[in-house]
């Protein structure tokens, strides 16, 4: 047994971090956010050049072979320099989805171009009513001949307003809740019937609300099977929970040694606030709260890896801890800064939304408890 | 041992609920249910509306202009208030200001400042923080220097709320730095349209503009501006933070956001259900209803020893930061309760528009609340300062 990663992960983490200290300082992420992108498409070409987009993907696709321990890296590592470039929604999600269940046709005509960074993806899955629910599907997806025909609504669809094409999940046949009779369609932005609602959120990541109204594709547009796509849609999500849970990871890390940072330096009452013993074992809280979460993360990823038997369970163990960890940390590295805190001029207030926006995404702490215990 | 209200209490407070029912503007409640911003104005309109009532300066002496009222009457005023979802009363001038002025005052400035409060013809800020003096209050640096007639000022203030609206500023200033930090230090009253006086906004991380810094470069405040003695600032400050313990808390608008919350569970699609089938959502949210139970009857003992005559008791320590708690935990519960919806960012700009909101309509504010309401166990003295005035004041330790 051996928790140490590869040579080739050691440096796609030095790599990241090296970018990070270099193009990536708080100001820049800063500047990108209020752009209207939101993110930087030159940074995304870089990510290309660096290999993280093709990553996870096996070699026959054109990919690096790379798992979910390569993902786990990443995403940590992004997390400690809050990095909003849409990974997730691109590669995790969407781009698994298509190299797992595309045919040659739809692979080539969206790979190659995905781990270039000239195409956008985003996966539609979530419903106002669903929340965390894979299985709960109202839009319907009706044959008409050889076309399908879209009709609903889609929620906080992330990475919506830079997507070229969605992934869309729809009901073809049962009932809302029914785990069979989803499957899962390619849809062009500009398709006619669709329309997309752009918009920030709190953390600095861009969404859209999705609506489809008597969208018209044909049956090329079809990805993976009819009606047997659940199992996948929860593969892909349960890597994606993986991911967020390790950029939350790398969140927590950094919000811990900032607050140890500022507390060393603030003073008040003539010494500094690091020297009180009531806020030395606050922060020693946070750290071991911190270094326990990331075993789980590191159990979870080995085990996803592995495709152990309990992969599934071990995901919702992760990120109902990593619930508990954020609110822990983020709460409590907020109030060590005082009143900077909460102002927008320091990094820390920015970790915290991220981090804050991640318990819920994917799932929060009493989603998962109960997938837990269900399991 | 009686919990109930006598009957005169009963009267009065549906006095108090068709006074708000027939008074309180259709715009500024609109604003207020719709979660939009309000502006100065609006504020203004309805604490003069409460002014002419003679409702404003509820706690002052009567000779002032206050109400008399027994302290189960202001208990029922401020729950119709938070009912009816009214404008929360900006404290500064009539909760702080104004005490401070009757209680050390000279009769010169009772008669130029009063009136003005209880009219709501002046809105006033509060200098008290420093960038280096957070808690720890008495290390502050702005410097009150005396030249003849006046005083020369100059240092800045921080997390001044609304200063952008206000036209005085009360400040906390340093007069002599040769003793004990606690000793120099004096309460001076500041027009902020004297030359020398700027004020910088601060962004807060829900986006909002509340706080700001208040800057003092070679500021000429007539001495007469100066509320009791010389370096008697501290002990006025100490009695404004009594003050403020004893005032009746945020207890009236939580409950009336428990029972928002609980209506938004029976509103929100949940699979095929809605929100209050969680049966683990729900536990949540009747777990902050018991500890404000908790937390509403400290208040009342409080309210009830006082009205015997007596002093307020431990109990009032214990409701800064029990109130502040339940204030969070309730703000992330509005959070948990939207899930995804929670995420989409509003600008002022946005929820001013007409065009439909992101999600629900109710959704627009939970995450800037919970993001805003770090703070409020970080103000007023932090949480951990609270905790260590009860350790040394009540413990004896």
């Amino acid at each position: 047994m051996d928790f140490l990663l590869s040579d080739e992960q050691k440096q796609l983490q030095d790599l990241i971090q090296q970018f990070i200290q270099k193009d990536y300082p708080f100001d820049v992420r800063e500047k990108l956010v209020k752009s209207d992108d939101g993110f930087s498409k030159e940074f995304w070409k870089t990510f290309s050049q660096l290999g993280l987009l093709a990553m996870p993907f096996p070699e026959e696709d054109g990919g690096y072979n790379g798992g979910p321990i390569d993902i786990m890296v990443i995403l940590e590592a992004f997390g400690t320099g809050l990095i909003v470039e849409p990974y997730i929604p691109n590669i995790v999600l969407a781009g698994n989805l298509v190299s797992k269940l595309g045919t040659e046709n739809q692979k080539e005509a969206i790979l190659p171009n995905l781990f270039s960074g000239d195409m956008h993806l985003a996966f539609a899955f979530t419903e106002p009513q669903s929340r965390f629910d894979l299985n709960d599907v109202t839009t319907s997806a009706e044959k008409d001949g050889d076309n399908f025909k879209l009709n609903g609504y889609k929620a906080v669809v992330m990475n919506g307003p830079a997507a070229d094409k969605l992934i869309v999940s729809a009901r073809t046949s049962g009932e809302q809740l029914d785990k069979s009779g989803i499957s899962l369609f390619i849809i062009d932005r500009d398709a006619s019937g669709v329309s997309l609602r752009d918009y920030s959120n709190i953390d600095g990541t861009k969404a859209s609300e999705l609506t489809l109204e008597n969208v018209v594709i044909t049956k090329e547009a079809l990805l993976g099977e009819e009606g047997e796509s659940f199992s996948s849609i929860e593969h892909v999500v349960n890597l994606a929970t993986l991911a967020i849970s390790a950029e939350a990871i790398g969140i927590m890390q950094k919000m811990n040694e900032l607050t140890l940072e500022y507390t060393k330096t603030r003073e008040q009452f003539g010494q500094a606030l690091s020297q009180f013993q009531a806020l030395q074992h606050r922060m020693v809280d946070t750290f071991m709260v911190h270094e326990q979460t990331k075993s789980l993360l590191l159990m979870a990823a080995t085990k996803l890896n592995d495709q152990s038997e309990d992969a599934i369970k071990s995901i919702s163990a992760l990120k109902y801890q990593i619930g508990n960890a954020a609110k822990l940390i983020g709460e409590e590295a907020i109030q060590l800064h005082g009143g900077m805190g909460v102002t927008e001029e320091m990094s820390i207030g920015h970790y915290f939304k991220r981090l804050t926006t991640i318990r819920t995404i994917f799932g929060n702490s009493d989603y998962h408890l109960k997938k837990y215990s269900s399991l | 041992m009686n919990l109930s209200f006598s009957e005169e209490d009963l009267k009065f407070q549906q006095e108090v609920k068709s006074f708000i029912k027939e008074n309180y503007p259709a715009d500024i409640k609109e604003k207020m249910d719709k979660g939009i911003p309000t502006t100065k104005e609006d504020i203004v309109t309805w604490q003069k509306i409460l002014s002419k009532k003679g409702w404003f300066a509820v706690n002052w002496p009567e000779e002032h202009g206050g109400t008399g009222w027994s302290v189960t009457q202001k208990f029922i005023f401020q729950n119709e208030l938070a009912e009816a979802n009214t404008p929360n009363i900006v404290p500064f001038g009539v909760s702080m200001c104004g005490p401070v002025i009757y209680t050390f005052g000279s009769d010169e400035q009772k008669e130029r400042f009063l009136p003005a409060i209880r009219d709501n013809d002046v809105w006033w800020c509060q200098g008290y923080s420093e960038p280096g003096s957070g808690s720890d209050l008495a290390s502050l640096k702005t410097k009150a220097e005396k030249q003849g007639d006046k005083y020369i000022v100059n240092g800045s203030k921080t997390w001044t709320t609304l200063a952008q609206n206000a036209d005085w500023i009360f400040c906390l200033v340093r007069t002599d730095s040769s003793g004990i930090k606690q000793q120099g230090i004096s309460f001076l009253l500041i027009d902020m349209k004297t030359p020398g006086v700027e004020v910088q906004p601060i962004i807060t991380i829900d986006g909002s503009h509340e706080v700001n810094s208040v800057f003092f470069d070679n500021v000429e405040v007539p001495a007469e501006n100066l509320i009791g003695e010389e370096g008697a600032g501290w002990n006025i400050a100490k009695f404004l933070l009594a003050h403020e313990r004893t005032g009746i808390g945020g207890i009236p608008h939580l409950k009336r956001e428990i029972r928002r919350l609980r209506q938004i569970t029976e509103d929100l699609p949940l699979n095929d259900g809605l929100l209050k089938d969680d049966s683990l959502f729900m536990d949540k949210l009747n777990k902050i209803e018991i500890d404000l139970l908790s937390a509403e009857f400290t208040e009342l003992r409080t309210l009830a020893a006082m009205s015997a005559g007596g002093h307020p008791g431990p109990e009032s320590s214990i409701l800064k930061i029990g109130g502040t708690d339940i204030q969070q935990s309730l703000s992330e519960l509005f959070v948990e309760a939207l899930g995804y919806y929670a995420h989409p960012f509003m600008s002022e700009s946005d929820l001013l528009s007409n065009e439909k909101r992101i999600g629900p309509d109710y959704a627009a504010n939970v995450m800037p609340h919970y993001l805003n309401y770090r703070k409020v166990s970080i103000y007023g003295g932090s949480n951990e300062v609270q905790r260590n005035v009860i350790a040394k004041a009540v413990l004896g330790l």
